[in-house]
């Protein structure tokens, strides 16, 4: 029988209910009539306190809570990949056939479809002694995907019967025969979202995530399964530089939250994912993206899950073996949700009147990235799990707990500056206050599979930055004419760094994405023509004919060249000299 | 069968507790009757076993705790529509204003809404000609987009919002468009301008008017742009209109937000406003939009007037990250007899970029306003420069830029009240603006516009001296 609690208090999202003795923390229940889900967040007595995840007007006391014992779970199996999800993994478009245009309360859908049928093609086979985290079969998801069955974790044993066919995903493909007897498995697993999900050790991550955003694989790097964050006000391109990395990056799959944010920045990524190609598959990139998609207008509570929700499919498909980024965007509104409930549940606030556990919450959230050795016999396969999140703090003030928390834990840090973004250089990642902890970890990759001399270039560039900034306080001061003529050169080169090299347009059909080649060649000229025009200068020239130099303008449009014809780039150095030479002459 | 309570444990500000009820839903309205006779309205706020505090629309002013009498109505907050809404004025709880303005419903809806599933979701990508060239050219606005007037006290926001209103077109379409118009807080002077310059263009009989004056009660105002979006909705979806809400002054509306908040006791965020201010405010920005296979839309201008013109304060700064880019008005400029006084730099439209280009405005308007940006910003570092080291200190090229940036002021941003600028004219403006330059300067647009436009442009030029 249905255990059944009572309401006793109704205050926005939180209810509270009498007559739940047995219930245990973060538990599922479903509130009222309407049967709302919610999540028991505070136990004392036999009194639960519920977050509810669906708008609770119209709910009073006396109305039952209907008692389920199982925590928030999410449903992990084909047909993830291409789908849109709300906070609590309920599919968007089957809600939108339907109850039609807006999210109407109490509507309860499986996350994946069991209706569909899967063809199971069996690795494994019958006699096979197989563990948690083995590949079972596989299913071709995608034209790009393939979604391997797994033993789910916790089972180990003998394979029974395997089969080959199609199946729906309720039923049964294998049978292991355990040391409880024999279990049924089917494509489809369930596992609580705010528990990790099992792997067999961590490595340390020692490959870039290439992104074709120049200036973050030339300058500040992630590593593939590393932790990086975008904090900025708003209008520096938060949202911008998440779309271009779930497009670009070179991740296998992406799972994308929009976590309290714009309705509309979703329907650009479902409108335009199918469109755009992948440079790598050539295949539309939606074949390889899941959505989690909780507006701000969303319920509180279910943009709280959101962010588990989006991390546990993540980490399934690293179960896999793939390489997974995600985005979350943006964590500033999963902390005020947290902020909101505490609230409500009288807790003491911490800093600004956030919870004070929220900065563990944000590490443990950050701490399930990685890459890591999978669950399996062999011990031979790798994943990854990136994350990238954005921070949105008041007023673009980085001093914000939410930032500082994020920081604590995260290894990459793209600054955004409103002053770039007001003169539209975008991205804008500020060049002075970015960084990234990965350039140690990816040394040796980089050197052997991008260029020896990576870093030695991008060093040169940052200390041509760096000086600039100082110059331009003297030139602020004393004129630009004061300036010696090696010093207007770094300022003009900088200038070059950039203007046509770390500024890139994602509207543009070429600009948007930079393979890393490209990125390399481009600042390698710019090197050159430095290294040129500082010799040059050193014989005592003048500085004003560097500066109206016409290969300026060849130099600022090298980021236009097709991504086929770089070579083309290279080219650009025979110019350099010519001019230079003809300027001795003269 | 409809409970009806006498006497009331608590009174504090706003709020009221009555004890003994039962049966009491969260989000219930509450009809409250006074001991003269006079009758209020309130809503729930919270229910804990016997108890339910309730928020009252009028304030708490002669109520008494023994005698008074209260109702729980057993729903929301409706608001009961019909075509005939049109040309209407209600009352900031969505009651008729006058004896004129009563409708016979067709249906009454809640006023919260429900969230639009973002899956139904159109993306806005239709170019609005606001005529205006400080917002086509570099800050365009789509028809489904939320984008604020981000002002402060004394600068002609209403003006701005009302040109606006005036003069946007869709480009080669005639279609059925409504005038949502949400006043919250403001004076009687202040609305009747809108509602004047309605009249004179004729559109008054186009739109809907909700009133929360000054003088009317201030915590009404939690309801009323709810009232007037749950009209818009009704306009834009179920009766295919394309509905423009002008929302003012959204800041009125937060300071009522928080009064409450402080009278609940609630733990506050920043500078007093209630932590759930940013969930609050996007119940209210996210119901604009467009949705597949609907003909119409809500296109909103919340106009808010910054506290000290501070943009870090928590209502532009929590405003800014949901609403779809600001139009930010500068003091400095309008000291400077720029109007509108549009401070370009700080303003932003997200959704200019699916809304521009070939087959929308026309193919050069992307690279062209990513230069005039580039431009004007440069422009303006120049001039501080130039106020450190004085004019002549500056390079040849310095120069061009200092004098680029006032005449972009003086020609682009600067316009009449009444002058309604084509976006060919816009886009050509530009070209005249950065035809000062050498090409090489001029990195952001492509090789191929610049020679189309730039070229047609000096062509032009030269054919005019020489007549």
């Amino acid at each position: 029988m249905e255990k059944i609690g009572k309401i006793i208090k109704v205050a926005g999202p939180l209810v509270a209910a009498e007559n739940m003795a047995g219930s245990k923390m973060f538990d599922v229940v479903y509130v009222s009539e309407k049967r709302l889900m919610g999540e028991i967040i505070e136990l004392s007595g036999s009194i639960a306190s519920i977050q509810v995840y669906e708008e609770t007007a119209g709910v009073g006391v006396g109305e039952p809570v209907y008692i389920t014992n199982e925590p928030l779970t999410v449903e992990l199996g084909p047909g993830l990949i291409e789908s849109i999800y709300d906070g609590t993994q309920r599919p968007l478009d089957i809600i939108y056939s339907k109850t039609g245009n807006f999210i109407t309360r109490g509507i309860h859908v499986p996350a994946l479809d069991r209706e569909k049928e899967w063809k199971f093609e069996p690795i494994a086979k019958k006699g096979d002694l197989v563990e948690s985290g083995d590949y079972l079969g596989a299913v071709a998801e995608t034209s790009i995907i393939k979604h391997y069955i797994m033993v789910p974790p916790g089972l180990s044993g003998e394979i029974q019967t395997i089969e080959d066919g199609n199946f729906t995903l309720e039923e049964t493909i294998a049978v292991i025969k355990t040391k409880n007897g024999d279990t049924d498995i089917t494509m489809m697993q369930k596992w609580p979202v705010r528990k990790p999900r099992p792997f067999l050790e961590k490595i340390i991550p020692n490959e870039p995530l290439i992104t074709g955003q120049r200036v973050i694989d030339m300058f500040f790097p992630i590593a593939n399964g590393g932790t990086a964050c975008v904090p900025g006000p708003f209008g520096s391109g938060k949202t911008v530089i998440q779309h271009q990395l779930a497009k670009w990056a070179n991740a296998e799959i992406v799972v994308y939250i929009g976590c309290g944010e714009r309705g509309n920045e979703m329907t650009d990524v479902l409108l335009e994912f199918p469109k755009l190609i992948d440079p790598k598959s050539g295949k539309p990139l939606m074949k390889r993206t899941v959505l989690i998609a909780n507006t701000s207008n969303m319920p509180v509570a279910a943009r709280e899950a959101s962010v588990y929700t989006g991390i546990t499919i993540a980490e399934y498909f690293r179960d896999m073996g793939y390489s997974v980024a995600l985005m979350a965007d943006s964590t500033s509104r999963w902390a005020e949700a947290m902020r909101e409930i505490s609230g409500r549940l009288e807790e003491m606030p911490g800093e600004e009147g956030y919870p004070a556990y929220l900065g563990s919450k944000i590490a443990s959230f950050y701490e399930r990235s990685g890459r890591v050795r999978c669950l399996s016999q062999k011990k031979d396969r790798f994943g990854a799990l990136s994350v990238i999140g954005a921070v949105s703090p008041p007023g673009g003030d980085l001093s914000d707990p939410v930032v500082q928390a994020t920081l604590r834990v995260v290894k990459v840090f793209w600054s955004l500056e409103a002053n770039l973004a007001y003169s539209r250089h975008f991205p804008a990642i500020s060049w002075l206050n970015s960084y990234s902890l990965y350039n140690e970890n990816i040394k040796k990759y980089v050197k052997k599979n991008i260029a020896d001399n990576y870093f030695d270039l991008q060093a040169e560039a940052m200390r041509l930055l760096q000086e600039e900034s100082e110059l331009e306080e003297i030139a602020r001061l004393v004129g630009i004419d004061a300036l010696s003529g090696s010093d207007r050169l770094v300022l003009l080169v900088a200038r070059m760094i950039r203007e046509d090299f770390l500024h890139q347009n994602a509207f543009h059909e070429i600009d948007t994405y930079s393979p890393i080649e490209k990125q390399y060649k481009i600042l390698s000229v710019i090197n050159y023509f430095y290294n040129q025009a500082k010799e040059y200068i050193q014989l005592g020239a003048d500085i004003n004919l560097i500066e109206t130099m016409k290969v300026k303008n060849k130099i600022a449009r090298m980021r236009y060249i097709k991504n086929t014809e770089i070579d083309k780039i290279d080219e650009i150095r025979e110019d350099i000299n010519k001019e230079i030479s003809s300027l001795i002459e003269e | 069968m409809l409970k009806e309570y006498k006497g009331i444990a608590n009174i504090t500000g706003p709020l009221m507790l009555v004890e003994g009820v039962e049966g009491v839903k969260y989000e219930e309205l509450v009809e409250i009757m006074l001991t003269n006779g006079s009758r209020r309205n309130g809503r729930v706020l919270e229910v804990h076993k016997d108890k339910a505090l309730v928020q009252v629309f009028e304030g708490t002013t002669g109520i008494d705790a023994e005698n008074t009498k209260v109702r729980f109505l057993g729903k929301g907050i409706h608001m009961y529509l019909s075509p005939d809404i049109l040309g209407k004025v209600f009352t900031g709880l969505g009651k008729p204003k006058t004896e004129n303005d009563r409708i016979i419903p067709e249906k009454g809806i809640d006023i919260n809404g429900a969230p639009i599933n973002p899956f139904a979701r159109d993306y806005p990508d239709e170019f609005i000609q606001t005529g205006i060239s400080v917002i086509d050219g570099l800050n365009t606005l789509v028809r489904g987009q939320k984008l604020p007037i981000f002002s402060g006290s004394g600068l002609p926001h209403n003006k701005l919002a009302a040109q606006i209103a005036r003069q946007s077109t869709v480009l080669g379409e005639k279609e059925a468009f409504a005038v949502v118009f949400i006043a919250m807080g403001i004076t009687f002077d202040e609305s009747q301008y809108f509602i004047n310059d309605l009249k004179k263009t004729g559109a008054l009989s186009r739109s809907v008017l909700i009133l929360n004056l000054a003088d009317d009660p201030a915590i009404e105002r939690i309801a009323t742009p709810r009232v007037g979006l749950t009209c818009a909705e009704y306009l834009a979806f179920e009766k295919d209109m394309h509905v423009l809400v002008i929302l003012t002054d959204m800041t009125n509306y937060c300071e009522a937000l928080k009064e409450i908040s402080a009278a609940r006791k609630e733990v506050p965020g920043r500078r007093g406003y209630p932590g759930y201010l940013y969930t609050d405010l996007s119940t209210i920005y996210e119901r604009a939009g467009k949705i597949k296979g609907k003909k119409g839309s809500i296109t909103l201008i919340p106009i808010l007037t910054m506290p000290e013109d501070d943009k870090t304060h928590p209502i532009p700064d929590l405003t800014g990250y949901i609403t779809e880019g600001q139009i930010m008005l500068s003091r400095s400029l309008y000291k400077k007899r720029i109007s509108p006084p549009v401070d370009a730099l700080p303003s932003l439209s997200r959704l200019k970029d699916k809304g521009i280009g070939k087959g929308k405005t026309r193919e050069d308007h992307a690279d062209m306003f990513n230069q005039l940006y580039a431009a004007y910003a440069k422009g303006k570092e120049v001039q501080e420069l130039a106020v450190i080291l004085g004019e002549a200190a500056l390079s040849d090229m310095d120069k061009i830029y200092f004098k680029f940036a006032e005449n972009f002021e003086k020609e682009y941003i600067s316009q009449d009240e009444y002058e309604n600028r084509a976006i060919g004219e816009t886009l050509d403006l530009g070209w005249k603006l950065i035809s000062v330059f050498p090409r090489e300067e001029l990195k952001r647009i492509r090789d191929e516009y610049l020679d189309k436009y730039m070229e047609q442009y000096k062509k032009k030029k030269e054919d005019a001296a020489v007549k």
